[in-house]
């Protein structure tokens, strides 16, 4: 079973709950997909063990046949290849290696080379098997480090993926193919309005879901009454605590602090099991 | 004209609630909404909308099954694997590059255009906003993130308006670089957690890749003291002036609640020290 858990808002606390998760289960796969701002491991604290590059290609333009026709850079989606003159400019950073380019060239002047752009890491903590990807400062596509990411799920092994926050293409490529979505929020404007939004991708693509209400009683009650109107499950809520907050602040877990929390996590995980058999 | 870009790496730090407090010390200045994936700054300044537009983000392949002769072409060209082989279209998938349409021998496949979101141009109680909103499950935030600056400097150019504030996205990706390529300084908010210090650190690489300025804002900063002494070696060592340090304080989230930003909500302690901090910011902007 694939369980992800999203928010929409950042800081709501995915990473929390996918990690005290993952340590009261043990036995689990885990990918912390956010390769822009990669936190599990400061909770989960695996050994890193191996590593891959992650690649992408990129044009090459052979200047003694480029003929500067332009028609790469009319092609081209992303304005990653410009012809000003007599010179044709490549920008590595924006281009989505399509092929384009290569396809349409009259000259076969285009050819393609690789080049680093993120890493994935893999390693054990206890029973929980870690991956985690990092994308390069300054790139700008984490799509490519996710794919290669979500190659290593093992979908017959209980999967727990940390999706990044947002809306777009980063968490679609993170939640798709989950079982069920947890969708982390909390209970003030900004959780609620990014709530619905999330609620929005989930429901876009199939998945099953359920709301855990992170810093309960702090703001207001839109988040539940929103949750009752429409039927949506609230799975857990974790109170707004100092010593949970000094906690995380320290990367503790509060499950390994807090023995309650860990029976709480497996009641949770019981609960969605239950959910995605029917 | 300047423009600062509020960041963090790590989300939920206080971006939007601490351009929201600005936005009601400054004058003069265009506010622009760059978390398109995600945007909560209307929910405080409640803007009016004056003029909406249409954003086509990428293209995407349309297939004509009358016309195709099933002969797999696209299926093999596709490098996003968004054409399954039973020529079906994977739309989360498709990043509208066109080499399907190209490929097809049949003239089957026409790229066109995706509707894939709306920008804003809106008035606030504190002068001009923009601001848009991304379709559920559509890609091109990145661009939809260069709209929404792009029409915050028609703004001021028109208005002769001095300054752009611009509430980023988190991350490091290509929003975040959308959000800030070219601005004048960074400001970022962290706070005093290990996630926080990691986060900080890798945005403040991106920065200072494009060669931009930094300024650092530790919210929270009382909530773990040590990490805010970590963070101030960090600072120090990397040569980034702390031009705030705010306690934690549940009045930020009540202002919220109430819709309105701090400053406006309460004249405490909170709020006096966001006005110094803006005070050093403005120093550094006319620098």
């Amino acid at each position: 079973m694939i369980i992800s858990i999203a928010s929409g808002k950042g800081g709501t606390g995915k990473t929390t709950i996918a990690s005290n998760l993952a340590l009261s289960l043990r036995n689990v796969q885990f990918f912390d997909c956010d390769v822009e701002e990669p936190n599990s491991n400061i909770f989960i604290k695996a050994k890193i063990q191996n590593s891959e590059d992650v690649s992408v290609s990129y044009p090459i333009i052979d200047k003694k046949k480029c003929d500067y026709c332009g028609k790469c850079s009319e092609f081209c989606a992303y304005n990653a290849i410009a012809v000003i003159q007599s010179k044709t400019l490549v920008f590595p950073e924006l281009c989505h290696s399509c092929g384009g380019c290569k396809l349409v060239c009259p000259n076969d002047a285009i050819s393609w080379e690789n080049r680093v752009i993120g890493h994935i890491e893999h390693g054990t903590a206890d029973k929980i098997d870690f991956y985690q990807g990092i994308l390069n400062v300054g790139e700008m596509q984490a799509i490519p480090v996710l794919n290669k990411l979500k190659n290593k799920v093992d979908k017959n092994k209980n999967v727990i993926i940390d999706a990044p926050p947002g809306t777009s293409c980063p968490v679609i490529t993170s939640v798709s193919n989950s079982d069920f979505c947890i969708l982390v929020t909390e209970p003030t404007p900004f959780g609620f309005h990014d709530l619905k939004l999330a609620v929005d991708v989930v429901k876009h693509l199939k998945i099953p879901f359920g709301i855990i209400i992170n810093r309960d009683n702090i703001g207001d009650k839109k988040v539940e009454s929103y949750c009752k109107k429409n039927k949506i499950p609230i799975l857990m809520k974790i109170p707004h605590s100092g010593e949970i907050a000094h906690l995380y602040s320290k990367g503790i877990p509060f499950v390994n602090e807090i023995k309650k929390w860990q029976e709480d996590f497996l009641k949770l995980f019981e609960k969605i099991s239950e959910m995605v058999k029917q | 004209m300047k423009q600062l870009t509020i960041i963090s790496g790590k989300g939920g730090t206080g971006k939007t609630s601490i351009t929201a407090a600005f936005a009601s010390i400054v004058k003069n200045t265009v506010f622009a909404d760059c978390d398109v994936d995600a945007a909560d700054l209307h929910l405080i300044l409640k803007p009016k909308i004056k003029k909406t537009m249409v954003f086509k983000g990428l293209k995407i392949a349309s297939i004509n099954l009358d016309k195709c002769t099933d002969c797999k072409q696209c299926f093999k060209s596709c490098k996003f694997g968004a054409i399954n082989e039973d020529i079906t279209l994977n739309k989360e998938l498709c990043e509208g590059c066109g080499v399907c349409s190209y490929i097809c021998p049949a003239n089957a496949i026409e790229m066109k255009d995706r509707k894939s979101g709306f920008s804003y141009i809106s008035e606030t109680r504190f002068g001009p906003m923009s601001h848009a909103v991304l379709k559920t499950a559509e890609e091109a935030s990145g661009k939809l993130v260069t709209v929404v600056r792009n029409n915050a400097k028609e703004i001021a150019e028109n208005k002769n308006l001095d300054l752009i504030i611009i509430d980023g996205p988190p991350g490091i990706g290509c929003p975040v670089i959308a959000s800030i390529t070219g601005v004048d300084l960074v400001l970022i908010i962290t706070e005093p957690t290990l996630s926080g210090i990691h986060d900080l650190e890798r945005i403040h690489s991106v920065a200072n890749h494009f060669k931009i300025p930094s300024l650092v804002c530790i919210n929270k900063f009382d909530i773990n003291t040590d990490n805010t002494k970590r963070i101030g070696e960090y600072c120090k060592r990397n040569d980034i002036p702390i031009v705030g340090k705010l306690p934690y304080d549940i009045i930020m989230t009540e202002a919220m609640v109430n819709e309105k930003s701090v400053i406006e909500f309460s004249k405490g302690s909170l709020s006096n020290e966001i006005i110094k901090m803006w005070d050093k910011i403005k120093l550094r902007l006319n620098a």
